[in-house]
């Protein structure tokens, strides 16, 4: 008996031990991460030097006489992707979220809810096709003049295709939160005499502000993060971001010469996904912030 | 006329017109890009789409394209990178719901979950090609690509089983606590059981999240494309140690390389594959709903 009551007993303790070790794989993960790229990452940017590497703005890894690193225009192109990106898909997105949660019927929201769902379930690479013989060809008949030296593959095109794969990011996470908002809010602006767009717009949606503002930050983070869907669409040429240039993100820079690069020029890659990889802990930070500060607004209402 | 008016009906704004528009006219469009982009793959994709090219691989003698290999390594990465995370993904997710005590740790366990979901596939791929590729000496391997995505999916797995044991409710637990049952039979026999179909649609996500990856396979699993040899055990195991493409991967070789009929062809598998996973997990989640009430 008393034997069964040790085995049970380290029975017990080991499957605490072994759950709370599979629990800490996700920080494991990170920790590795973090090590590896800064491992490789820093010695990289520590011999180009930390400001040309940030702020030089020729990148010519392959040469043999002078080769330079400088990734300010990926950089550039990044933000300046994202930024159009966003301020394409936030409007559609948040008038398409309130569409769901405040305007249309709940068997018309249950119809379309899935229907968001498999855009945000679509391969990046289809998107990069779809983008490469549809969006491209588009850009190049309408804007002719400006794109004749590049045949439509610019930055309009990648903003064009980032900012559809935006959506059911931004839709899903704003729609929740125009849910959370109470129907008293709602009855009580209504009751006051406004109108149906004046409650929407001066009611529901600022008190879904915290919410819908995390929905766009996840937006930003999936914005910066893509490469398959834009590498071909955008050009791949390293220049200063413009709405008709070629250009070339920091994510489509690490998938397009990772193939083939070796010594320097493979670290430089590894930092560059190194500078990704601090945007994007910057946006989770700023994503916990807003989080945590919507839910200790709702426990103070 | 003009009073009366003013208080039994609101005044029509042109304001309010112009904003209700809007509102329709972005969840149709929203709808309509969804559907041209659906319509325009099946239309170009599927009629060439056909039996040799599910069943053959590519032959540079006979000039001919096929899919084979991509599809077996698409389903090896799938049942590889499954059986990995799932079990740390539900162990995880027990101990932060069963044992573990609202504190710092499970703030920097949530932080981290958190982390790994928002990290892009590039870095994961190049991650991936250091850790597994190189210091773990890999190479261009499936199994390479299996960890590195084990670590990708791993949120998925932990959040969604997570949301489903805290809807075990706590009698159950209590019930069996009273009765002398130890942590360990709870779950075994309790939690577990109850928050089956919830893994198993956190199972059904990751799968879907797989399917459409290939930034993080390109630089883990390759680019390969030799066919899966099914004579023993050892080949069928041995699959895990060459480099293989997934459909994802293959459809990018193909736009790379101009062939743009065979890549709308493996798009269109693709999303068929897409959509059947997306019925798949709505059921799920409904099964799950009227389980609940």
């Amino acid at each position: 008996m008393k034997q069964t009551m040790k085995t049970k007993a380290f029975i017990e303790k080991f499957m605490e031990i072994l759950f709370a070790v599979c629990s800490f794989s996700a920080v494991a993960a990170v920790g590795l991460i973090i090590v590896y790229m800064l491992g490789i990452g820093s010695p990289a940017i520590a011999q180009i030097g930390l400001f040309d590497f940030l702020f030089g703005t020729t990148w010519a890894p392959a040469s043999s006489t002078n080769p330079q690193f400088g990734i300010l225009p990926m950089i550039l192109s990044s933000i300046y992707g994202t930024c159009g990106a966003i301020l394409i898909g936030v409007p559609i997105g948040l008038l398409t979220a309130i569409f769901l949660a405040n305007v249309a019927s709940e068997r018309v929201s249950s119809i379309m809810r899935p229907v968001i769902e498999l855009l945000a379930g679509i391969p990046s690479v289809i998107y990069g096709l779809i983008g490469m013989v549809v969006i491209v060809p588009t850009v190049a008949k309408i804007f002719s003049e400006q794109t004749q030296f590049n045949g439509g593959a610019t930055m309009l095109s990648a903003i064009l295709v980032l900012s559809v794969m935006v959506l059911p990011t931004i839709i899903s996470v704003s729609e929740t939160a125009l849910r959370a908002v109470p129907q008293d809010y709602e009855q009580a602006s209504l009751a006051l005499g406004a109108t149906k767009a004046q409650t929407i717009f001066k009611v529901l949606v600022p008190a879904a502000r915290s919410g819908i503002t995390a929905g766009v930050v996840l937006g930003i983070g999936r914005a910066i993060g893509e490469a398959m869907a834009i590498l071909l669409v955008s050009g791949n040429v390293v220049n200063m971001p413009g709405l008709f240039t070629s250009v070339r993100f920091l994510t489509t820079g690490i998938v397009s010469e990772m193939g083939y690069a070796e010594g320097l020029h493979r670290q430089a890659l590894f930092a560059i996904g190194l500078v990704l990889f601090i945007f994007i802990l910057g946006i989770n930070v700023a994503l916990y912030f807003f989080v945590k500060k919507g839910v200790g607004k709702n426990n103070g209402n | 006329m003009e009073t009366s008016t003013s208080i039994s009906r609101k005044n029509a704004r042109v304001g309010d017109t112009v904003l209700m528009v809007l509102i329709y006219g972005s969840a149709f469009l929203v709808v309509a890009i969804l559907l041209a982009m659906i319509g325009y793959i099946m239309v170009k994709g599927l009629p060439l789409v056909n039996w040799e090219f599910l069943t053959t691989k590519e032959s540079v003698l006979k000039g001919t394209h096929g899919i084979l290999p991509n599809i077996i390594n698409t389903i090896y990465i799938i049942v590889l990178t499954i059986l990995f995370a799932t079990p740390l993904g539900v162990g995880g997710a027990i101990y932060l719901c069963e044992y573990a005590h609202q504190g710092r740790l499970t703030q920097l366990i949530e932080f981290t979950t958190e982390t790994l979901s928002g990290i892009p596939s590039v870095v994961y791929g190049l991650f991936g090609a250091l850790f597994f590729n190189s210091m773990m000496k890999l190479q261009y391997s499936i199994l390479s690509g299996c960890l590195t995505l084990t670590i990708m999916i791993l949120p998925i797995i932990v959040t969604t089983t997570r949301e489903s044991i805290k809807s075990v409710p706590m009698d159950y637990r209590e019930g069996a606590m009273a009765m002398g049952a130890g942590k360990w039979y709870v779950i075994r026999t309790i939690i577990l059981p109850s928050s089956f179909s919830g893994i198993l649609t956190a199972i059904i996500l990751a799968i879907g999240r797989i399917v459409g990856e290939s930034a993080a396979l390109i630089f883990t699993a390759g680019i390969g494309t030799t066919l899966m040899k099914t004579t023993s055990l050892s080949a069928i195991l041995g699959h895990a140690k060459t480099s293989g493409a997934t459909l994802t991967v293959q459809l990018y070789q193909y736009m790379l390389k101009g062939q743009n009929e065979y890549a709308y062809a493996i798009a269109a598998v693709l999303m068929v594959i897409v959509l059947a996973i997306n019925l798949l997990t709505r059921l799920m989640i409904r099964g799950m709903k009227s389980k609940a009430q």
